[in-house]
C-alpha cells in the first residue's frame, strides 16, 4: 500500500500483531486476546487518517504500540523507514519526541499536582531541550499556549481542576506540540468533551496541522468527525482493519458489510444505509474467541459458506479503495 | 418574575398530559454556597410521548430528571410543582412514593449498566425488583422476568448469568427490562446509550421506540447527543444554564431552530451524510454554577444585543411553533 505520491510513508505498520495473555478467573485456563491482529496501513506525511472502530477493535492498542508502549508480537512499524523494535536507546529517545499522543481523557491525562506551565515545560526538561533559564521558559510555554488559542497571562500558572474540559485538552495539545512532533496520534480527543466545544478543538487540530506541517493519526469512534476532519478512513474490525479509503468513498460507496453496519447505525439522519442487523447474535465482547474465517461473519447478512471458512485479506478492489471481504458489496 | 406557567407556553391539554412540571427549581447547598441547578422550568409530556432532554454539562437536565421520580440528595431544595397524572409527586408521604416508583415511574440512572449486582443473577435482580414493589408470588415473577428479557432481545436461558458474562449493550438491556417490569406510565431514562458502541446503540434505540409505541409508555429521555435525540424524541427540550431555553417538535426544533443555542448546537455536529458543511465552534464554555446577567447565554451568542446583558428572556411561541427564551422573538412579534 503505497503512497501516492511516491515519497515514503512517515509511518508503515507491517503485519502486526499484538496478543495479551489473560487467565480466565482465579483458577482457570490462560487464553489469548488478539487484540491486534496482522495489521499493516501506511500514514503518508502530510495526511490525515482516521481509524474508525468500536471498542474492542484494536484501534486504541494499534496507536499504543505505534508509540512504543505495548511490545508487538509479530510484525513490524516503521517511522520514517526505522524499524521502530530495531533502535538504538538514542533513536528511541528521538522517537519519543517526534511521535506524540494525545489522549482522550482529559480529566486523566494532566498531572494534578502541576500547574499549566509545569505541565508543557515538563517534556522539554526531559529531553534536555531547555535551560534552567526561566526567560527562555517563559517564553516557550506562552508560545505554545498561544498556539492552542489560551491566554498565556490567565492560564499559565493554573491547575487542572481549574480548567474546563476544552481548556485542558488545549494543554494536552500543547504539551504534545512543545517537542516538535512530525506524527501526532490522537486517541478520541474530543469524545469526552462536551458538544459546542468539540468544534472548536477539531478546529484547532486543523489549523496547527496546516500551520506545522504535521501528520495526524486520529482514532475515534464517531464517523461524523472522522469525516469532518480526515482525508482517509481505516475501519477496524476484532483486532483487523477490514475497509480503508477516502472518506467520501468510504461513507458514500462502502464495500465491507461492518463498514455499512456501522453508517446504517448513525443515529438520528434519514440518509443512512438499511441494514438488517441479527439483533440476536451477541458480539463477542471476549477478544480471546474470535470468530473462524472472516470475523465478522456471525453478523453479517451477506455472509456465505466461504465466509466461516475463508479469512478474506484486505485487498485494493477499487483504485485507492481496500476491502477484506469475499463478497463485498457492489458499491 | 413573572412564573412561566402564567405565560404563552405550550398547553397541552390537561387529558393527555401524564406529566406536568410548573415552575420546577432545584438548589444544591454546597460548601461553595448555594447553586440554584435548575431554576423554575415548566414543561409537560404527554402519554405515550418521548420528550428528549438535551444539554451539555451542568445544563440542569439530569438534577430535572430525578425530581421527577424526587431522587435528589438531601443536599437539595426543590421548589415548584411535579404533577403526575395529577398527582404533586413533591408533596407525596414516603408510602405513596414507594407506589409511584417502579409501578408508575421508573427510571434508568446514567451509568446504569454498571450498577447491577455483581453477585447475583440477571434473573434473579429483575425478579428482586418486581417483588420489591408488589406482592407477585416469586414463580410469577420469573415468569414475568423471562417474558421481560425476551422482551429485549435476550434469551431466556441467559437469566440465569452474571453481569460480567453480559455485553454492555445485553446489561443496558437487562437495566430497561427492570425499568419496564411494573409497566410504568412515565420511564426516565438518563443517557441510556451514553456508554455504548454505535451499533449497539441503533439496535437499543430501536428496540425502546418499539416497546414504547407497543406498551404506550411515556419517556423523559435525557441526553447531551443531538443525533440521539433526533432518533427517539417526538418533542425536545433543549436546556442552557438551569433554564429551558428551547421547547417544541423534534423537527421544528432540530431543523428549524428558534433560539441561537439550539441553532449553533445543532450547527456543531458534523454530520456523517449529505453535503460537506463548515461548522462554527460556539466561543466560551457553558457556564456552571455562576450564571451570567440578563440571558444566560448571551455572552456566546452572535446575536446578543443591548437588552441580552440585562434582561432575561422568557418563554415565547416562535414562528415555527415552538418555544423559545429570547430577546429576537419579542423583536419580531
Amino acid at each position: 500500500m503505497a503512497s501516492r505520491t511516491g515519497e515514503r510513508p512517515i509511518l508503515e505498520v507491517r503485519g502486526l500483531k499484538v496478543y495479551f495473555q489473560k487467565r480466565q478467573g482465579i483458577i482457570g485456563r490462560k487464553t489469548t486476546i488478539h487484540a491486534v491482529d496482522d495489521v499493516t496501513i501506511t500514514i503518508a506525511s502530510g495526511e490525515i487518517l482516521s481509524l474508525v472502530g468500536e471498542s474492542g477493535s484494536g484501534k486504541s492498542t494499534l496507536a499504543r504500540t505505534i508509540v512504543k508502549l505495548n511490545q508487538p508480537t509479530s510484525g513490524q512499524i516503521f517511522y520514517h523507514g526505522q524499524d521502530v523494535f530495531k533502535q538504538t536507546r538514542k533513536e528511541t529517545k528521538q522517537l519519543r519526541r517526534r511521535v506524540q499522543m494525545i489522549f482522550q481523557d482529559p480529566y486523566e491525562s494532566l498531572n494534578p499536582h502541576s500547574t499549566v506551565f509545569d505541565t508543557i515545560i515538563e517534556p522539554s526538561i526531559i529531553h534536555g531541550l531547555v535551560t534552567r533559564n526561566k526567560k527562555n521558559r517563559n517564553a516557550i510555554v506562552e508560545r505554545m499556549l498561544k498556539l492552542v488559542g489560551l491566554d498565556p497571562a490567565t492560564k499559565m500558572d493554573r491547575y487542572p481542576h481549574q480548567l474546563s474540559g476544552g481548556e485542558r485538552q488545549r494543554v494536552a495539545i500543547a504539551r504534545a506540540l512543545s517537542l516538535e512532533p512530525d506524527l501526532l496520534i490522537a486517541d478520541e480527543p474530543v469524545s469526552m468533551l462536551d458538544v459546542s466545544i468539540r468544534l472548536g478543538v477539531l478546529h484547532l487540530l486543523q489549523t496547527l496541522k496546516e500551520e506545522l506541517k504535521l501528520t495526524y493519526l486520529f482514532i475515534t469512534h464517531d464517523l461524523g468527525v472522522a469525516r469532518y476532519i480526515s482525508a482517509r478512513i481505516a475501519v477496524m474490525y476484532f483486532g483487523k482493519i477490514v475497509e480503508v479509503a477516502e472518506t467520501d468513498d468510504l461513507i458514500n460507496h462502502p464495500l465491507h458489510h461492518y463498514t455499512n453496519l456501522l453508517l446504517a447505525s448513525v443515529p438520528g439522519t434519514e440518509n443512512s444505509p438499511v441494514v438488517t442487523a441479527k439483533l440476536d447474535v451477541e458480539y463477542a465482547s471476549n477478544l480471546a474467541d474470535p470468530p473462524s474465517g472472516c470475523r465478522f461473519h456471525p453478523r453479517c447478512p451477506y455472509a456465505k459458506e466461504k465466509c466461516s471458512v475463508e479469512e478474506p485479506k484486505l485487498i485494493e478492489l477499487r483504485q485507492g479503495h481496500y476491502a477484506a471481504c469475499n463478497y463485498p458489496l457492489p458499491g | 418574575m413573572i412564573p412561566q406557567a402564567v405565560l404563552n407556553h405550550e398547553t397541552a391539554p390537561t387529558e393527555g398530559a401524564l406529566v406536568e412540571v410548573k415552575n420546577l427549581s432545584v438548589t444544591y447547598k454546597t460548601r461553595a454556597g448555594y447553586t440554584k441547578a435548575v431554576d423554575d422550568i415548566s414543561f409537560t409530556i404527554n402519554k405515550g410521548e418521548v420528550l428528549g432532554l438535551a444539554g451539555e454539562s451542568a445544563c440542569g437536565k439530569t438534577t430535572t430528571a430525578l425530581s421527577l421520580i424526587r431522587l435528589l440528595g438531601s443536599n437539595a431544595q426543590t421548589e415548584g410543582q411535579v404533577l403526575i397524572n395529577g398527582k404533586d409527586i413533591l408533596t407525596m408521604s414516603q408510602e405513596q412514593l414507594r407506589n409511584l416508583r417502579w409501578k408508575q415511574v421508573s427510571l434508568i440512572p446514567q451509568g446504569s449498566m454498571n450498577s447491577l449486582d455483581p453477585v447475583i443473577q440477571i434473573g434473579n435482580q429483575i425478579v428482586e425488583a418486581i417483588s420489591a414493589h408488589t406482592r407477585v408470588p416469586r414463580r410469577q415473577a420469573w415468569e414475568m422476568t423471562t417474558q421481560l428479557l425476551s422482551s429485549v432481545a435476550i434469551h431466556p436461558s441467559r437469566a440465569r448469568n452474571y453481569p460480567h458474562e453480559f455485553s454492555g449493550g445485553m446489561k443496558q438491556r437487562t437495566v430497561i427490562a427492570m425499568a419496564l417490569a411494573l409497566n410504568p406510565l412515565l420511564v426516565i431514562a438518563d443517557e441510556p446509550t451514553t456508554a455504548l458502541d454505535v451499533v449497539v446503540q441503533k439496535q437499543l434505540l430501536i428496540l425502546l421506540k418499539g416497546l414504547q409505541s407497543k406498551l404506550g409508555i411515556s419517556f423523559l429521555f435525557v441526553t447531551h447527543d443531538l443525533s440521539v435525540i433526533a432518533e427517539i424524541a417526538d418533542r425536545i427540550a433543549i436546556m442552557y444554564a438551569g433554564r429551558i431555553v428551547e421547547i417544541g417538535k423534534k423537527d421544528d426544533v432540530l431543523k428549524h431552530p428558534s433560539h441561537p443555542y439550539t441553532e449553533a448546537l445543532v450547527n456543531s455536529v458534523p454530520k456523517v451524510f449529505g453535503d460537506r458543511q463548515t461548522l462554527n465552534s460556539i466561543l466560551g464554555n457553558p457556564p456552571s454554577g455562576i450564571w451570567p446577567t440578563g440571558c444566560r447565554f448571551h455572552p456566546r451568542c452572535k446575536y446578543a444585543f443591548e437588552l441580552c446583558k440585562e434582561k432575561e428572556p422568557q418563554l415565547l411561541k416562535s414562528k415555527t411553533g415552538s418555544q423559545a427564551a429570547c430577546h429576537l422573538i419579542s423583536a419580531n412579534a
